[in-house]
Protein backbone atom coordinates (compact mmCIF):
# COMPACT_ATOMS: atom_id res chain seq x y z
CA UNK A 1 0.00 0.00 0.00
CA UNK A 2 1.53 3.19 -1.01
CA UNK A 3 1.45 6.77 0.94
CA UNK A 4 0.77 8.61 -2.79
CA UNK A 5 -3.21 9.54 -3.26
CA UNK A 6 -3.70 7.96 -6.84
CA UNK A 7 -7.58 9.36 -6.59
CA UNK A 8 -8.66 12.91 -4.73
CA UNK A 9 -12.17 14.23 -4.55
CA UNK A 10 -12.78 17.04 -3.40
CA UNK A 11 -15.82 19.47 -2.15
CA UNK A 12 -17.89 17.07 -4.30
CA UNK A 13 -21.77 18.09 -4.55
CA UNK A 14 -24.54 16.34 -6.36
CA UNK A 15 -28.11 16.73 -6.62
CA UNK A 16 -30.87 14.29 -8.09
CA UNK A 17 -34.11 16.29 -7.99
CA UNK A 18 -34.52 18.84 -4.71
CA UNK A 19 -32.58 16.26 -3.14
CA UNK A 20 -28.73 17.52 -2.60
CA UNK A 21 -26.98 13.36 -2.24
CA UNK A 22 -23.37 14.94 -1.68
CA UNK A 23 -23.04 17.72 -0.14
CA UNK A 24 -19.24 18.71 -0.34
CA UNK A 25 -17.65 14.97 -0.33
CA UNK A 26 -13.61 14.83 -0.01
CA UNK A 27 -11.50 11.79 0.19
CA UNK A 28 -8.43 10.69 -0.72
CA UNK A 29 -7.56 7.19 -1.81
CA UNK A 30 -4.15 5.65 -1.66
CA UNK A 31 -2.33 3.61 -4.57
CA UNK A 32 -2.58 0.00 -3.45
CA UNK A 33 -4.99 -0.11 -0.68
CA UNK A 34 -8.83 -1.11 -0.65
CA UNK A 35 -10.91 1.59 1.09
CA UNK A 36 -14.52 0.45 2.12
CA UNK A 37 -17.04 3.22 2.09
CA UNK A 38 -19.51 2.89 4.13
CA UNK A 39 -23.18 4.24 4.42
CA UNK A 40 -26.82 3.64 5.01
CA UNK A 41 -28.49 2.43 2.01
CA UNK A 42 -30.12 5.80 -0.19
CA UNK A 43 -27.15 7.79 0.99
CA UNK A 44 -25.30 8.26 -1.89
CA UNK A 45 -22.27 5.41 -2.23
CA UNK A 46 -22.81 4.49 -5.60
CA UNK A 47 -24.25 7.94 -6.71
CA UNK A 48 -20.36 9.04 -5.69
CA UNK A 49 -18.72 5.58 -6.75
CA UNK A 50 -20.39 6.41 -10.57
CA UNK A 51 -19.04 9.73 -10.30
CA UNK A 52 -15.34 8.00 -9.92
CA UNK A 53 -15.44 6.75 -13.35
CA UNK A 54 -17.48 9.52 -15.51
CA UNK A 55 -20.87 7.97 -15.28
CA UNK A 56 -22.13 10.80 -13.37
CA UNK A 57 -21.38 14.70 -13.07
CA UNK A 58 -21.04 16.49 -10.26
CA UNK A 59 -22.88 19.74 -9.67
CA UNK A 60 -19.39 20.99 -8.29
CA UNK A 61 -16.38 19.69 -6.94
CA UNK A 62 -13.59 17.84 -8.66
CA UNK A 63 -12.33 14.48 -8.74
CA UNK A 64 -8.35 14.19 -9.10
CA UNK A 65 -7.11 10.75 -10.70
CA UNK A 66 -3.32 10.95 -11.87
CA UNK A 67 -4.12 14.77 -11.62
CA UNK A 68 -6.57 15.07 -13.74
CA UNK A 69 -9.78 16.21 -13.23
CA UNK A 70 -12.47 13.76 -14.21
CA UNK A 71 -15.38 15.86 -14.19
CA UNK A 72 -14.43 18.23 -16.75
CA UNK A 73 -13.83 15.58 -19.69
CA UNK A 74 -16.02 15.11 -22.17
CA UNK A 75 -17.37 11.00 -23.15
CA UNK A 76 -14.53 10.24 -25.15
CA UNK A 77 -11.36 11.83 -23.38
CA UNK A 78 -12.77 9.72 -20.16
CA UNK A 79 -11.98 6.42 -22.79
CA UNK A 80 -8.18 5.97 -21.95
CA UNK A 81 -8.69 6.80 -18.01
CA UNK A 82 -11.79 3.99 -18.16
CA UNK A 83 -9.53 1.88 -18.99
CA UNK A 84 -7.13 1.71 -16.02
CA UNK A 85 -10.13 1.84 -13.74
CA UNK A 86 -12.70 -1.37 -13.90
CA UNK A 87 -16.44 -1.32 -12.00
CA UNK A 88 -18.20 -4.12 -10.62
CA UNK A 89 -21.69 -2.91 -10.93
CA UNK A 90 -24.59 -4.44 -8.23
CA UNK A 91 -26.53 -6.73 -10.34
CA UNK A 92 -23.24 -7.50 -12.80
CA UNK A 93 -24.69 -5.24 -16.02
CA UNK A 94 -23.87 -8.15 -17.81
CA UNK A 95 -24.74 -7.91 -21.43
CA UNK A 96 -28.01 -10.07 -21.58
CA UNK A 97 -27.44 -10.67 -25.06
CA UNK A 98 -23.90 -12.89 -25.04
CA UNK A 99 -23.20 -15.66 -22.91
CA UNK A 100 -20.51 -15.62 -20.40
CA UNK A 101 -17.39 -16.19 -22.63
CA UNK A 102 -18.16 -13.51 -24.85
CA UNK A 103 -18.93 -11.40 -21.97
CA UNK A 104 -15.76 -11.74 -20.01
CA UNK A 105 -13.67 -11.43 -23.78
CA UNK A 106 -15.69 -7.94 -24.27
CA UNK A 107 -13.16 -5.67 -23.27
CA UNK A 108 -10.27 -7.37 -25.16
CA UNK A 109 -12.35 -7.75 -28.60
CA UNK A 110 -13.26 -3.69 -27.90
CA UNK A 111 -9.86 -2.79 -27.28
CA UNK A 112 -8.48 -4.10 -30.52
CA UNK A 113 -7.10 -7.99 -29.40
CA UNK A 114 -8.18 -10.18 -32.63
CA UNK A 115 -6.58 -13.42 -31.71
CA UNK A 116 -8.67 -15.38 -30.46
CA UNK A 117 -6.12 -17.95 -28.93
CA UNK A 118 -5.05 -15.43 -26.78
CA UNK A 119 -8.86 -13.93 -26.01
CA UNK A 120 -9.94 -17.68 -24.79
CA UNK A 121 -6.44 -18.04 -22.73
CA UNK A 122 -7.18 -15.05 -21.09
CA UNK A 123 -10.98 -15.42 -20.60
CA UNK A 124 -9.94 -18.65 -19.06
CA UNK A 125 -7.61 -17.60 -16.89
CA UNK A 126 -9.72 -14.66 -15.37
CA UNK A 127 -13.11 -17.27 -15.32
CA UNK A 128 -10.72 -19.00 -13.28
CA UNK A 129 -10.01 -16.49 -10.72
CA UNK A 130 -13.02 -15.94 -10.01
CA UNK A 131 -13.95 -19.72 -9.89
CA UNK A 132 -16.14 -19.77 -12.22
CA UNK A 133 -14.73 -22.22 -15.09
CA UNK A 134 -17.22 -24.54 -17.38
CA UNK A 135 -19.66 -22.15 -17.38
CA UNK A 136 -18.63 -20.21 -20.40
CA UNK A 137 -21.53 -21.21 -22.90
CA UNK A 138 -23.84 -19.94 -19.86
CA UNK A 139 -26.09 -17.43 -20.96
CA UNK A 140 -26.72 -14.11 -17.60
CA UNK A 141 -30.52 -15.04 -17.25
CA UNK A 142 -29.21 -18.50 -16.59
CA UNK A 143 -26.87 -17.63 -13.73
CA UNK A 144 -27.43 -16.91 -10.01
CA UNK A 145 -26.92 -13.33 -8.13
CA UNK A 146 -23.23 -14.77 -7.16
CA UNK A 147 -22.23 -16.23 -10.33
CA UNK A 148 -23.23 -13.01 -11.75
CA UNK A 149 -21.39 -10.98 -9.93
CA UNK A 150 -18.12 -13.17 -10.49
CA UNK A 151 -18.56 -12.71 -14.14
CA UNK A 152 -18.81 -9.64 -14.00
CA UNK A 153 -15.45 -9.44 -11.58
CA UNK A 154 -13.85 -11.55 -14.64
CA UNK A 155 -14.66 -8.92 -17.12
CA UNK A 156 -13.79 -6.25 -14.93
CA UNK A 157 -10.10 -7.39 -14.45
CA UNK A 158 -9.69 -9.23 -17.95
CA UNK A 159 -7.47 -5.95 -18.96
CA UNK A 160 -5.75 -5.73 -15.68
CA UNK A 161 -7.16 -1.95 -14.50
CA UNK A 162 -5.17 0.10 -12.23
CA UNK A 163 -8.18 0.68 -9.83
CA UNK A 164 -11.45 -1.40 -8.99
CA UNK A 165 -14.69 -0.20 -7.83
CA UNK A 166 -17.30 -2.69 -6.29
CA UNK A 167 -21.00 -1.09 -5.78
CA UNK A 168 -22.00 -3.31 -3.03
CA UNK A 169 -20.31 -6.38 -3.76
CA UNK A 170 -21.85 -9.04 -1.37
CA UNK A 171 -25.23 -7.14 -1.78
CA UNK A 172 -28.18 -10.19 -1.92
CA UNK A 173 -25.84 -12.48 -1.83
CA UNK A 174 -25.73 -16.00 0.74
CA UNK A 175 -22.87 -15.73 3.77
CA UNK A 176 -20.77 -18.34 1.73
CA UNK A 177 -20.51 -16.70 -1.53
CA UNK A 178 -20.17 -13.50 -0.10
CA UNK A 179 -17.21 -14.39 1.82
CA UNK A 180 -15.65 -16.00 -1.67
CA UNK A 181 -16.28 -12.57 -2.93
CA UNK A 182 -14.55 -10.91 -0.43
CA UNK A 183 -11.53 -13.27 -0.35
CA UNK A 184 -11.73 -12.68 -4.26
CA UNK A 185 -11.14 -9.07 -3.40
CA UNK A 186 -8.37 -9.43 -1.29
CA UNK A 187 -6.77 -12.08 -4.25
CA UNK A 188 -7.08 -9.08 -6.71
CA UNK A 189 -5.63 -6.77 -4.52
CA UNK A 190 -2.70 -8.90 -3.61
CA UNK A 191 -2.37 -10.44 -6.92
CA UNK A 192 -2.70 -7.74 -9.37
CA UNK A 193 -2.01 -4.81 -6.87
CA UNK A 194 -4.65 -2.83 -7.82
CA UNK A 195 -6.03 0.29 -5.68
CA UNK A 196 -9.88 -1.30 -4.76
CA UNK A 197 -13.05 1.20 -3.57
CA UNK A 198 -15.69 -0.71 -2.05
CA UNK A 199 -19.13 0.67 -1.19
CA UNK A 200 -21.05 -1.26 1.11
CA UNK A 201 -22.92 -1.39 4.16
CA UNK A 202 -22.11 -5.55 4.95
CA UNK A 203 -19.57 -5.00 7.95
CA UNK A 204 -18.38 -7.89 7.61
CA UNK A 205 -17.65 -7.77 3.94
CA UNK A 206 -15.61 -4.64 5.34
CA UNK A 207 -13.67 -6.18 8.37
CA UNK A 208 -12.54 -8.98 5.29
CA UNK A 209 -11.39 -6.46 2.72
CA UNK A 210 -10.49 -2.97 4.24
CA UNK A 211 -7.27 -0.97 5.19
CA UNK A 212 -9.28 1.81 5.33
CA UNK A 213 -12.47 2.90 5.96
CA UNK A 214 -14.96 6.24 5.44
CA UNK A 215 -18.14 6.84 6.21
CA UNK A 216 -20.58 8.21 4.01
CA UNK A 217 -23.65 10.29 6.60
CA UNK A 218 -25.96 13.03 5.06
CA UNK A 219 -23.68 13.86 2.00
CA UNK A 220 -20.71 14.28 3.80
CA UNK A 221 -17.51 12.39 4.68
CA UNK A 222 -18.61 11.55 8.40
CA UNK A 223 -15.57 9.20 9.48
CA UNK A 224 -12.36 8.27 8.01
CA UNK A 225 -9.40 6.22 9.69
CA UNK A 226 -8.35 2.37 9.70
CA UNK A 227 -10.60 -0.55 10.69
CA UNK A 228 -8.87 -0.72 14.35
CA UNK A 229 -9.50 3.09 14.38
CA UNK A 230 -13.31 2.63 13.25
CA UNK A 231 -13.42 0.22 15.96
CA UNK A 232 -12.11 2.27 18.84
CA UNK A 233 -14.24 5.68 17.83
CA UNK A 234 -16.96 6.68 20.48
CA UNK A 235 -18.69 8.86 17.77
CA UNK A 236 -22.63 8.02 18.21
CA UNK A 237 -22.82 7.33 14.72
CA UNK A 238 -20.40 5.58 13.78
CA UNK A 239 -20.90 3.43 16.80
CA UNK A 240 -24.98 3.38 15.71
CA UNK A 241 -23.87 2.25 12.53
CA UNK A 242 -20.81 -0.37 13.57
CA UNK A 243 -23.20 -1.72 16.17
CA UNK A 244 -26.82 -1.89 14.04
CA UNK A 245 -28.51 0.97 16.54
CA UNK A 246 -31.02 2.83 15.04
CA UNK A 247 -30.50 6.45 16.55
CA UNK A 248 -34.07 6.48 17.85
CA UNK A 249 -33.09 3.43 20.33
CA UNK A 250 -32.73 5.55 23.05
CA UNK A 251 -28.98 3.99 24.16
CA UNK B 1 -52.24 33.14 -20.88
CA UNK B 2 -52.73 29.61 -19.97
CA UNK B 3 -52.92 29.20 -23.77
CA UNK B 4 -49.80 30.68 -24.54
CA UNK B 5 -47.52 29.50 -21.62
CA UNK B 6 -49.36 25.75 -23.31
CA UNK B 7 -48.15 26.50 -26.09
CA UNK B 8 -44.67 27.88 -25.39
CA UNK B 9 -43.51 24.54 -23.05
CA UNK B 10 -44.94 22.36 -26.17
CA UNK B 11 -42.78 24.43 -28.46
CA UNK B 12 -39.83 24.56 -26.14
CA UNK B 13 -40.04 20.81 -25.49
CA UNK B 14 -40.46 20.19 -28.80
CA UNK B 15 -37.10 22.27 -30.08
CA UNK B 16 -35.32 20.46 -27.17
CA UNK B 17 -36.22 16.97 -28.63
CA UNK B 18 -35.17 17.73 -32.25
CA UNK B 19 -32.01 19.04 -30.62
CA UNK B 20 -31.49 15.84 -29.31
CA UNK B 21 -32.20 14.01 -32.23
CA UNK B 22 -29.83 16.39 -34.24
CA UNK B 23 -26.82 15.97 -31.84
CA UNK B 24 -27.60 12.10 -31.87
CA UNK B 25 -27.53 12.14 -35.47
CA UNK B 26 -24.28 14.65 -35.38
CA UNK B 27 -22.29 12.13 -33.22
CA UNK B 28 -23.16 9.66 -35.36
CA UNK B 29 -22.10 10.25 -38.51
CA UNK B 30 -19.00 12.22 -36.80
CA UNK B 31 -18.36 8.28 -36.19
CA UNK B 32 -18.72 6.65 -39.03
CA UNK B 33 -16.59 9.41 -40.44
CA UNK B 34 -14.09 9.00 -38.22
CA UNK B 35 -14.13 5.20 -39.18
CA UNK B 36 -15.53 3.75 -35.75
CA UNK B 37 -17.18 1.40 -37.47
CA UNK B 38 -17.76 -2.39 -36.13
CA UNK B 39 -18.33 -3.82 -39.64
CA UNK B 40 -19.52 -7.09 -37.58
CA UNK B 41 -21.93 -5.17 -36.31
CA UNK B 42 -23.49 -3.23 -39.22
CA UNK B 43 -23.93 -6.53 -41.11
CA UNK B 44 -25.72 -7.97 -38.47
CA UNK B 45 -28.08 -5.03 -38.79
CA UNK B 46 -28.67 -5.07 -42.17
CA UNK B 47 -29.52 -8.19 -41.88
CA UNK B 48 -31.83 -8.02 -38.70
CA UNK B 49 -33.23 -4.87 -40.82
CA UNK B 50 -33.27 -5.39 -44.63
CA UNK B 51 -33.17 -9.37 -44.37
CA UNK B 52 -36.37 -9.54 -41.27
CA UNK B 53 -38.91 -7.06 -42.85
CA UNK B 54 -39.14 -8.66 -46.17
CA UNK B 55 -42.31 -10.27 -45.31
CA UNK B 56 -44.06 -6.84 -43.60
CA UNK B 57 -42.62 -5.42 -46.98
CA UNK B 58 -43.52 -7.30 -49.50
CA UNK B 59 -47.17 -7.79 -48.18
CA UNK B 60 -47.71 -4.14 -47.46
CA UNK B 61 -46.12 -3.42 -50.83
CA UNK B 62 -48.35 -6.68 -52.91
CA UNK B 63 -51.73 -5.77 -51.51
CA UNK B 64 -51.73 -2.07 -51.34
CA UNK B 65 -50.68 -2.17 -54.92
CA UNK B 66 -53.31 -4.85 -55.75
CA UNK B 67 -56.28 -2.99 -53.85
CA UNK B 68 -55.37 0.71 -55.32
CA UNK B 69 -55.64 -0.63 -58.98
CA UNK B 70 -59.26 -2.30 -57.92
CA UNK B 71 -60.07 1.22 -56.98
CA UNK B 72 -58.54 3.38 -59.70
CA UNK B 73 -59.95 0.58 -61.97
CA UNK B 74 -63.94 1.07 -60.42
CA UNK B 75 -63.53 5.30 -60.37
CA UNK B 76 -61.77 5.06 -64.46
CA UNK B 77 -64.18 2.39 -65.85
CA UNK B 78 -66.90 4.70 -65.69
CA UNK B 79 -64.70 7.17 -68.04
CA UNK B 80 -63.25 4.73 -69.96
CA UNK B 81 -59.77 4.99 -68.96
CA UNK B 82 -58.81 1.78 -67.68
CA UNK B 83 -55.64 2.27 -69.07
CA UNK B 84 -54.86 5.13 -67.17
CA UNK B 85 -54.58 2.47 -64.13
CA UNK B 86 -50.62 1.42 -64.40
CA UNK B 87 -49.39 5.05 -64.99
CA UNK B 88 -51.49 5.95 -62.01
CA UNK B 89 -50.48 3.45 -59.50
CA UNK B 90 -47.20 3.11 -60.38
CA UNK B 91 -46.47 7.09 -60.13
CA UNK B 92 -48.16 6.32 -56.31
CA UNK B 93 -46.26 4.30 -55.28
CA UNK B 94 -43.01 5.19 -56.57
CA UNK B 95 -43.65 8.77 -55.19
CA UNK B 96 -45.43 7.96 -51.94
CA UNK B 97 -46.93 5.13 -51.42
CA UNK B 98 -43.89 2.77 -51.61
CA UNK B 99 -42.00 5.04 -48.96
CA UNK B 100 -44.06 5.95 -46.82
CA UNK B 101 -45.63 2.27 -46.31
CA UNK B 102 -42.55 1.02 -45.60
CA UNK B 103 -41.10 3.68 -43.65
CA UNK B 104 -44.53 3.17 -41.32
CA UNK B 105 -43.88 -0.48 -40.93
CA UNK B 106 -39.84 -0.91 -40.72
CA UNK B 107 -41.02 2.29 -37.77
CA UNK B 108 -43.66 -0.23 -36.28
CA UNK B 109 -40.98 -3.78 -36.68
CA UNK B 110 -37.95 -2.53 -36.08
CA UNK B 111 -37.98 1.42 -34.41
CA UNK B 112 -40.05 -0.11 -31.78
CA UNK B 113 -37.53 -3.28 -31.34
CA UNK B 114 -34.46 -1.35 -31.76
CA UNK B 115 -36.01 1.24 -28.83
CA UNK B 116 -36.60 -1.39 -26.93
CA UNK B 117 -33.18 -2.86 -27.21
CA UNK B 118 -31.32 -0.34 -26.04
CA UNK B 119 -34.19 0.71 -23.58
CA UNK B 120 -34.15 -2.33 -22.10
CA UNK B 121 -29.62 -2.02 -21.61
CA UNK B 122 -30.87 1.43 -20.06
CA UNK B 123 -32.58 0.60 -17.48
CA UNK B 124 -30.54 -2.50 -16.35
CA UNK B 125 -27.04 -0.62 -16.56
CA UNK B 126 -25.77 -2.33 -19.19
CA UNK B 127 -25.20 1.16 -20.75
CA UNK B 128 -23.04 2.05 -17.71
CA UNK B 129 -21.03 -1.09 -17.99
CA UNK B 130 -20.33 -0.18 -21.68
CA UNK B 131 -19.31 3.25 -20.57
CA UNK B 132 -16.94 1.80 -17.88
CA UNK B 133 -14.95 -0.77 -20.59
CA UNK B 134 -14.59 2.45 -21.77
CA UNK B 135 -16.65 1.91 -25.05
CA UNK B 136 -18.82 4.23 -26.06
CA UNK B 137 -22.52 3.65 -26.69
CA UNK B 138 -23.23 5.50 -30.01
CA UNK B 139 -20.05 3.50 -31.59
CA UNK B 140 -20.76 0.34 -30.23
CA UNK B 141 -24.98 0.97 -30.43
CA UNK B 142 -26.13 3.66 -32.70
CA UNK B 143 -23.59 3.51 -35.55
CA UNK B 144 -23.94 0.19 -36.58
CA UNK B 145 -28.05 0.76 -36.32
CA UNK B 146 -27.73 4.08 -38.11
CA UNK B 147 -25.89 2.00 -41.12
CA UNK B 148 -28.03 -1.22 -41.38
CA UNK B 149 -31.20 0.96 -41.62
CA UNK B 150 -29.13 3.79 -44.27
CA UNK B 151 -28.41 0.80 -46.34
CA UNK B 152 -31.53 -1.16 -46.22
CA UNK B 153 -34.17 1.45 -45.75
CA UNK B 154 -33.80 2.00 -49.61
CA UNK B 155 -33.37 -1.07 -50.94
CA UNK B 156 -36.97 -1.75 -48.90
CA UNK B 157 -38.60 1.08 -50.76
CA UNK B 158 -37.65 -0.40 -54.10
CA UNK B 159 -38.79 -3.80 -53.37
CA UNK B 160 -42.02 -2.39 -51.69
CA UNK B 161 -42.78 -1.12 -55.18
CA UNK B 162 -41.48 -3.49 -56.88
CA UNK B 163 -44.37 -5.84 -55.42
CA UNK B 164 -46.74 -2.96 -55.37
CA UNK B 165 -45.98 -2.85 -59.41
CA UNK B 166 -46.38 -6.37 -60.31
CA UNK B 167 -49.53 -6.71 -57.92
CA UNK B 168 -50.77 -4.17 -60.10
CA UNK B 169 -50.58 -5.73 -63.06
CA UNK B 170 -52.00 -9.15 -61.61
CA UNK B 171 -54.80 -7.70 -60.68
CA UNK B 172 -54.77 -5.16 -63.65
CA UNK B 173 -54.52 -8.07 -66.62
CA UNK B 174 -55.71 -11.36 -64.80
CA UNK B 175 -58.64 -9.93 -62.99
CA UNK B 176 -59.87 -6.84 -64.09
CA UNK B 177 -58.99 -7.70 -67.75
CA UNK B 178 -57.20 -4.76 -68.68
CA UNK B 179 -54.54 -5.49 -71.65
CA UNK B 180 -51.49 -6.09 -70.61
CA UNK B 181 -49.52 -3.97 -73.80
CA UNK B 182 -51.51 -0.57 -72.69
CA UNK B 183 -50.92 -0.85 -68.69
CA UNK B 184 -47.42 -1.56 -69.75
CA UNK B 185 -46.80 0.94 -72.42
CA UNK B 186 -48.22 3.62 -70.42
CA UNK B 187 -46.58 2.50 -67.32
CA UNK B 188 -43.62 3.13 -68.87
CA UNK B 189 -44.49 6.64 -70.85
CA UNK B 190 -45.59 8.06 -67.63
CA UNK B 191 -42.63 6.94 -65.10
CA UNK B 192 -39.09 7.67 -65.62
CA UNK B 193 -36.17 7.69 -63.37
CA UNK B 194 -37.46 10.84 -61.17
CA UNK B 195 -40.18 8.75 -59.59
CA UNK B 196 -37.21 6.11 -58.93
CA UNK B 197 -35.08 9.12 -57.22
CA UNK B 198 -37.64 10.11 -55.27
CA UNK B 199 -38.60 6.93 -53.49
CA UNK B 200 -35.06 6.41 -52.90
CA UNK B 201 -34.47 9.82 -50.96
CA UNK B 202 -37.85 9.42 -49.41
CA UNK B 203 -36.37 5.83 -47.92
CA UNK B 204 -33.21 7.33 -47.01
CA UNK B 205 -34.49 10.44 -44.96
CA UNK B 206 -37.32 7.87 -43.29
CA UNK B 207 -34.44 5.79 -42.55
CA UNK B 208 -32.90 8.43 -40.55
CA UNK B 209 -36.29 9.64 -39.04
CA UNK B 210 -36.85 5.77 -37.65
CA UNK B 211 -33.34 5.54 -36.56
CA UNK B 212 -32.55 8.47 -34.95
CA UNK B 213 -35.82 8.31 -33.05
CA UNK B 214 -35.82 5.01 -32.14
CA UNK B 215 -32.21 5.45 -30.58
CA UNK B 216 -32.94 8.59 -28.63
CA UNK B 217 -35.80 6.82 -26.91
CA UNK B 218 -34.14 4.10 -25.99
CA UNK B 219 -30.94 6.07 -24.66
CA UNK B 220 -33.46 8.33 -22.73
CA UNK B 221 -35.63 5.18 -21.27
CA UNK B 222 -35.84 6.08 -17.39
CA UNK B 223 -38.03 3.97 -14.82
CA UNK B 224 -37.68 0.20 -15.75
CA UNK B 225 -40.00 -1.55 -17.30
CA UNK B 226 -42.50 0.66 -17.50
CA UNK B 227 -40.12 3.25 -18.99
CA UNK B 228 -38.84 1.06 -21.79
CA UNK B 229 -42.90 0.36 -22.77
CA UNK B 230 -43.35 3.68 -22.72
CA UNK B 231 -39.96 4.70 -24.70
CA UNK B 232 -41.02 1.77 -27.10
CA UNK B 233 -44.93 3.37 -27.65
CA UNK B 234 -43.57 7.17 -28.63
CA UNK B 235 -40.87 5.45 -30.65
CA UNK B 236 -43.71 4.42 -33.07
CA UNK B 237 -46.06 6.87 -32.68
CA UNK B 238 -43.17 9.84 -32.90
CA UNK B 239 -41.45 8.00 -36.30
CA UNK B 240 -45.38 7.69 -37.80
CA UNK B 241 -46.13 11.10 -37.29
CA UNK B 242 -42.77 12.67 -38.10
CA UNK B 243 -43.08 10.25 -41.43
CA UNK B 244 -46.10 11.16 -42.38
CA UNK B 245 -45.30 14.92 -41.12
CA UNK B 246 -41.50 14.72 -43.55
CA UNK B 247 -43.41 13.37 -46.58
CA UNK B 248 -45.66 16.15 -46.85
CA UNK B 249 -42.75 18.99 -47.23
CA UNK B 250 -40.02 16.44 -49.29
CA UNK B 251 -42.90 16.07 -51.47
CA UNK B 252 -43.12 20.11 -52.59
CA UNK B 253 -39.48 20.03 -52.19
CA UNK B 254 -38.66 16.98 -54.38
CA UNK B 255 -41.43 17.55 -56.97
CA UNK B 256 -39.24 20.90 -57.83
CA UNK B 257 -36.02 19.09 -57.94
CA UNK B 258 -37.89 15.87 -59.77
CA UNK B 259 -41.19 16.86 -61.17
CA UNK B 260 -43.81 14.40 -62.20
CA UNK B 261 -45.63 14.62 -65.44
CA UNK B 262 -42.98 16.81 -67.60
CA UNK B 263 -43.42 14.91 -70.49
Amino acid sequence: MGDKSLISVRDLVQKIGQQEILRGFSLDVFEGETLVLLGKSGGGKSVFLRHLIGLMKPVSGEILFEGKDLTRMSERELVPIRRKIGMLFQDGALFDSMNVYDNVAFPLREHGEKREKSIRQRVEEALALVNMSGHEKKMPVNLSGGMRKRVALARAIISPPQVILYDEPTAGLDPIVADSINRLIRTLQTQLSVTSIVVTHDLTSCNRVADRVALLNEGRRHFYGTLEELGETDDVIVRNFVDGRSADDGE
Amino acid sequence: MALLSFFGSGLSGFTIYLGQVSLLAWETFCSIFAGRIRFKLAVFQVAEIGYGSQLVVIVTGAFTGAVFTAQAYFQFAGLNMETAVGPVVTLSMFRELGPVLTGLMVAGRVGAAMSAEIGTMKVTQQIDALRALAVHPVDYLVVPRALGMLISMPLLVVECVGCGVLASYWVAVYVLNIEAVYFVINMQTFTDANDIAMSLIKGFVFANIIVFISCREGLNAKEGAVGVGRATTETVVICSLAILIANFFLTMFLNILFPAGQR
